[in-house]
């Protein structure tokens, strides 16, 4: 399949029979592999059925890349088992850890960016990317709590993972908001210093306010539309940068089909301003 | 030898389910923060949801919020183990059993081990069911050496002296439990034909039946078993309904007869 990926849509099982029917020139689909780590059955058919129509994005939530740890063997194994079998156009994983002495925490959790951490990550992104034989693409994830005993500015974080493993970057730029916002830093400067041609993906969705703290922490819940300020810095990027496969990312509240496809109309605009989209 | 970021990890972990224990010195500022709330709450959320998810019908048994008010507490006891979260709650049905507030609900136990078994089935491996046609390729003489074996997606299970079949079927179904129950042991066989999950009552000589051919017996053997523990079975029936629903797939040493014409 030779397409040009331009905005895609987090798959919803609710949405299955629309998104596979759908003919939008562009269209790909996201979906976390966990929930596709089956040995047979209907989900593993739904996910083949619209792999035969669409190129899939495989986006993992539970590698742990960021823990203390080489990244499970038998988790690996299965992401390289469904890889095999589906044959993604895009893989990805988060700056993040989620496991720790065989507990599971299902969230995105931060570390101190240290030199000696920078190594450990490297080396778990080696050793994934060696098991699935292709490079992945490493996510900034949302932060909320400030840190002492970073080392590492998380741009250069990412940067030099990037050099030292041939990874690409995921560029989440809610998360991006949420974080400028939650730790007090300017979005704009931060978008503006991204090494944009690390970037292979770009992740846009929507936040919520907390309800004890309201502004001043922001929620990363994928649960709500894209936010006015997420499309600008959305823009900002992409004409400084060109085009990349921009994904609407919706886990909850979801809505109908055709909302998320008009939401994703709007991303393909921004991508259609890019000379690169023009001529590809 | 653990590093810096080891250490960090297991404080942070530590603080994210035990909220009650003074988190380490290197980590008071960072629980002090409100936004260390975020990770505690997003954590838990994520757990109690999928609990939600994996057991609809004791979900819709007690109501959404005595529900999610017994899953946290679960959460705290047993933690997920794996990513994949449709796997949570092994552990959920012998959480109930225990659970002083759940004395009464004597069927919640049994009806949480069908919702597992329904994800189970959901996700199992795929294979070729046989049905009644192949079994007719075979001599009488065959049949007695036969080996079935349990179709991967097959699940089945008895419950003594309790109508949990009954019960979890119309909470799954959304439709009314009979009333009065019948308070009597039942059977459940969950099948995957068509790629859709269906359930049908099984009685005590089909879960036998299954039992034995999940350990390789000879189907005359697996009849024998079948008949000790419940000797006025119509055990013909009961294997017409086990290959319609698709519970026995083929690893017979003798190949049936058409097969054996064609070689």
């Amino acid at each position: 399949m030779n397409h040009l990926l331009t905005a895609g849509l987090s798959l919803k099982p609710e949405h299955f029979a629309l998104a596979l029917s759908s003919k939008a020139d562009g269209l790909w689909l996201e979906v976390h592999p966990e929930n596709y780590m089956v040995t047979g059955g209907p989900r593993l058919a739904w996910l083949e059925a619209i792999r035969a129509r669409h190129p899939v994005s495989l986006h993992g939530v539970s590698l742990s890349l960021a823990g203390d740890a080489e990244p499970d063997s038998a988790h690996l194994q299965r992401l390289v088992a469904l890889a095999r079998r589906i044959q993604p156009a895009l893989i990805s994983e988060h700056l993040a850890w989620s496991a720790w002495d065989g507990q599971y925490f299902p969230d995105l959790l931060p570390f101190p960016r240290t030199s000696a951490a920078l190594h450990r990550v490297a080396a778990n992104i080696a050793r994934s990317q060696d098991a699935l034989g292709t490079t992945i693409a490493i996510e900034n994830p949302s932060h909320y709590l400030r840190i002492d005993g970073h080392e590492w500015d998380e741009i250069d974080f990412l940067s030099e993972l990037a050099r030292r493993t041939g990874c690409s970057l995921l560029l989440d730029i809610n998360n991006v908001h949420v974080s400028a916002r939650n730790l007090g830093y300017c979005a704009e400067d931060w978008i503006d210093r991204f090494p944009e041609a690390r970037v292979s993906e770009i992740h846009l969705a929507g936040h919520t306010i907390d309800p004890q703290w309201g502004d001043a922490l922001l929620i990363d819940s994928h649960d709500a539309p894209v936010a006015a300020e997420v499309w600008e810095l959305y823009g900002r990027f992409t004409d400084r940068a060109g085009a990349r496969p921009t994904l609407i990312e919706r886990d909850g509240n979801v809505p109908d089909f055709d909302v998320l496809m008009a939401e994703r109309a709007q991303a393909v605009a921004v991508f259609m301003r890019s000379p690169e989209a023009l001529t590809s | 030898m653990t590093t810096a970021l080891g250490q960090f990890e297991q404080a942070f972990a530590q603080a994210l389910v035990a909220p009650q224990t003074p988190p380490s010195a290197d980590l008071q500022a960072l629980v002090a923060q409100p936004a260390f709330a975020v990770y505690r709450n997003t954590v838990m959320k994520a757990c109690i949801d999928a609990l939600e998810a994996n057991f609809p019908a004791v979900v819709r048994l007690v109501g959404t919020e005595w529900f999610r008010a017994a899953a946290a507490l679960y959460v705290t006891t047993e933690g997920p183990r794996d990513a994949r979260l449709w796997h949570y709650g092994d552990g959920f049905a012998r959480f109930l059993r225990d659970f002083p507030p759940a004395a009464e609900l004597v069927y919640l136990p049994g009806v949480s081990r069908l919702d597992t078994l329904w994800r189970e089935s959901h996700t199992a491996s795929d294979a070729h069911a046989v049905d009644a046609a192949w079994l007719a390729g075979h001599s009488p003489a065959q049949m007695t050496d036969l080996v079935v074996r349990p179709h991967p997606a097959a699940r089945w299970v008895w419950f003594d002296d309790q109508p949990i079949y009954t019960v979890w079927d119309s909470n799954r179904r959304h439709t009314a439990t009979p009333d009065p129950l019948r308070w009597e042991g039942e059977g459940a066989l969950l099948t995957r034909p068509h790629d859709t999950v269906t359930w049908q009552q099984l009685n005590l000589a089909g879960c036998a039946l299954l039992d034995a051919c999940a350990q390789g017996v000879p189907l005359a053997e697996a009849a024998d078993r079948a008949l000790t523990v419940e000797p006025q079975a119509d055990l013909a029936s009961t294997f017409a309904a086990l290959l319609q629903a698709g519970a026995l797939t083929a690893i017979s040493p003798i190949p049936p007869l058409s097969a054996q014409a064609a070689s």
